[in-house]
């Protein structure tokens, strides 16, 4: 692990990323759904949310080709509007936890003490209970809201990142180039921000990637159950959620969204375990 | 060992305590009170009816006052009565639905450490190989799937389609009257789409895990020692290796039990088992803040005692660390 310099980025990760070919197929599919997410309004053949009482469950064919839902809608369209869901609250929610985990473990490893013993405290509190737990009681008690997902997820998800910085703070700490910054009278905030922060990152990029995954799938979770995302707002949670309670004589409304999740998942792991695989020096190809 | 040991209970106290401030935080940051449920339910109800309810429940008191009382209450191992219309003590709900999730879980607990471990070693000792990656594939998918979407999956094949499997329930109807060998049998298949469904997601995660536990023993000197010494392949992977292999995988069970706790929502509700996970969701749904505090807290008590149960075995299963200085 270490400093993601520009020539290291360029001479030693990048190539060592690129031979990787699941990290690339990864990596294809996240570009890929980025686009879809895009112009998911160009993409799709139909309105999302159109409703034709004429075609209500319609199994797929060439006009449909995932079929149509309990309301005549369009599910391949729903899909395509659906990843914007997927990957606003994949960012958000891990953009949270990764901040919240980066300052907790900066200032946990940088200032030690009982600073550090009432943070990870904190951590292993936290660290107790079941996840999927501790957002259900505080989802429940919100107004069903897009926002208030990412934001239970992201606050419910930072401990772990917050031990990694922590540990990659302890040994950055006693680096020369840190006792050379005080020398030379810098302050605490710009040593931990200036010259820390950059040089633990890099195993944070791994732990971004694969907590994507993670958040996407609590999301799918929490909308199958009827409290994350609302209809009429098509999340993949959702429809698979209609798709349950159709699953007798719809079977495409179920298989569609989950083979979406799965492939979105999978792609961010392999993304993940890729760059980790790339900063890994032991490791070599 | 035992000052190891002491020090290890004297920590879990302040861990409790702070167990308790999240969990009583999370609940009453939350907007809305827990008496308009109720009200919703009868829109008769006029305002000092409203007030009454409040009072009873002690609603009314000083945030800190109701934290302290509630905290007080919780040492005695009163949970406190759920708001539900059957005002039963939580405590007594709980201990009727946490033996059908944590037997369940052991269930799958087994099936996954009966696959994992074996699963594990081959793929270490045949490593880069076809079957390695296979394995390495598979893993990938199993991280990937969602528990409630395979659920739904072998519900429709299993139980819509096909007809072998019942979908829901621990039980048939009327199967109380039936001889014990055909009540158990008929347990056994309503178990089955459950347990499979828990223990696929860390299936990959405890497999990969005892792979990479294993590539780090196969490297070691002992190992050398073991085959220079003339053992065969067999005993010197399955018991010099397995064994030492082995140790990381009990810290990795103290640590999966929240995540075990969390899945059962999703399952136990699917299939509708009366556990833990089905519990928690209805009083989610109702707003049932006791049931809800009480199973949260207990929950992570159950992690908490699962980590150190974890480590205690450690300590004792590695005579490194029971010999030595601990």
């Amino acid at each position: 692990m270490g400093r993601l310099s520009r020539s290291y980025t360029l001479a030693v990760f990048w190539p060592r990323l690129m031979r990787n070919r699941l990290a690339v197929a990864g990596g294809s599919v996240v570009l890929a759904l980025f686009v879809v997410s895009l112009c998911a309004s160009f993409l799709s053949p139909f309105n999302p949310s159109s409703i034709h009482a004429y075609s209500v469950l319609s199994p797929p064919s060439w006009h449909h080709w995932c079929g149509t839902d309990e309301l005549g809608r369009d599910v391949l369209s729903r899909l395509l509007y659906g990843s914007r869901v997927s990957l606003k609250v994949g960012f958000v929610a891990v953009g949270i936890a990764v901040t919240i985990g980066t300052v907790v473990g900066l200032v946990s490893g940088y200032y030690g003490g009982l600073v550090d013993a009432v943070l990870m405290r904190l951590v292993d509190v936290m660290l107790c209970f079941p996840a999927f737990f501790l957002i259900l009681a505080i989802i429940t008690f919100l107004e069903p809201s897009i926002w208030y997902i990412m934001m239970v997820i992201g606050l419910t998800g930072w401990m772990g990142v917050a031990r990694l910085v922590r540990a990659e703070t302890l040994s950055i700490r006693e680096m020369d180039y840190i006792l050379a910054a005080r020398c030379i009278g810098c302050s605490n905030l710009r040593i931990i921000f200036r010259h820390i922060l950059p040089n633990a990152m890099a195993p944070v990029l791994v732990s971004a990637s694969l907590g994507i995954a993670g958040a996407i799938l609590t999301e799918s979770a929490l909308s199958f159950l009827g409290i994350g995302v609302q209809p009429p707002t098509p999340s993949w949670g959702n429809i698979l959620a209609s798709g349950k309670d159709f699953i007798e004589f719809a079977w495409w409304l179920s298989l569609f969204p989950g083979l979406a999740i799965l492939i979105t998942v999978l792609s961010y792991n392999l993304l993940g375990e890729g760059i980790r695989d790339a900063l890994d020096p032991r490791i070599k190809r | 060992m035992s000052v190891y040991l002491l020090k290890r209970v004297f920590l879990l106290i302040p861990l409790m305590l702070g167990i308790t401030l999240i969990t009583f935080t999370v609940i009453h940051l939350a907007p809305g009170e827990p008496v308009e449920m109720q009200m919703a339910m009868n829109p008769k109800v006029g305002k000092d009816a409203r007030d009454r309810l409040t009072k009873f429940y002690g609603l009314d008191r000083p945030l800190h006052e109701q934290y302290f009382g509630w905290v007080a209450n919780l040492s005695r191992l009163d949970l406190g009565r759920s708001f539900s219309s059957d005002s039963r003590p939580v405590l007594d709900k709980i201990k009727e639905r946490l033996p059908v999730t944590i037997s369940l879980n052991f269930i799958a607990l087994l099936l996954e450490f009966g696959l994992a471990i074996p699963i594990g070693v081959l793929a270490a000792t045949r490593r880069d190989t076809l079957f390695d990656k296979g394995i390495t594939f598979f893993v990938f998918i199993g991280f990937a799937v969602p528990t409630f979407w395979l659920a739904l999956l072998l519900m429709y094949f299993f139980g819509v389609r096909l007809g072998w499997l019942p979908i829901s329930g621990l039980h048939s109807l009327g199967s109380d009257t039936w001889g014990t060998v055909r009540y158990l049998t008929d347990m056994a298949k309503h178990l089955i789409m459950p347990v499979l469904v828990a223990s696929f997601g860390s299936l990959a995660g405890m497999s990969r895990y005892m792979r990479s536990a294993m590539l780090n023993v196969i490297g070691q000197d002992y190992m050398v020692t073991a085959r220079a010494k003339g053992l065969s392949e067999r005993t010197v992977i399955w018991k010099h290796g397995l064994r030492n292999a082995l140790l990381p995988l009990i810290t990795l069970l103290g640590f999966s039990i929240p995540g075990l706790i969390g899945g059962s929502v999703i399952f136990e509700t699917i299939y509708a088992i009366p556990g833990m996970g089905q519990l928690f969701y209805q009083a989610v749904m109702s707003r049932d803040y006791p049931v809800v505090m009480g199973v949260l807290v207990i929950g992570a008590f159950l992690t908490l005692s699962g980590n150190l149960i974890a480590d205690v075995c450690y300590a004792f299963a590695d005579p490194r660390i029971r010999q030595g200085k601990g």
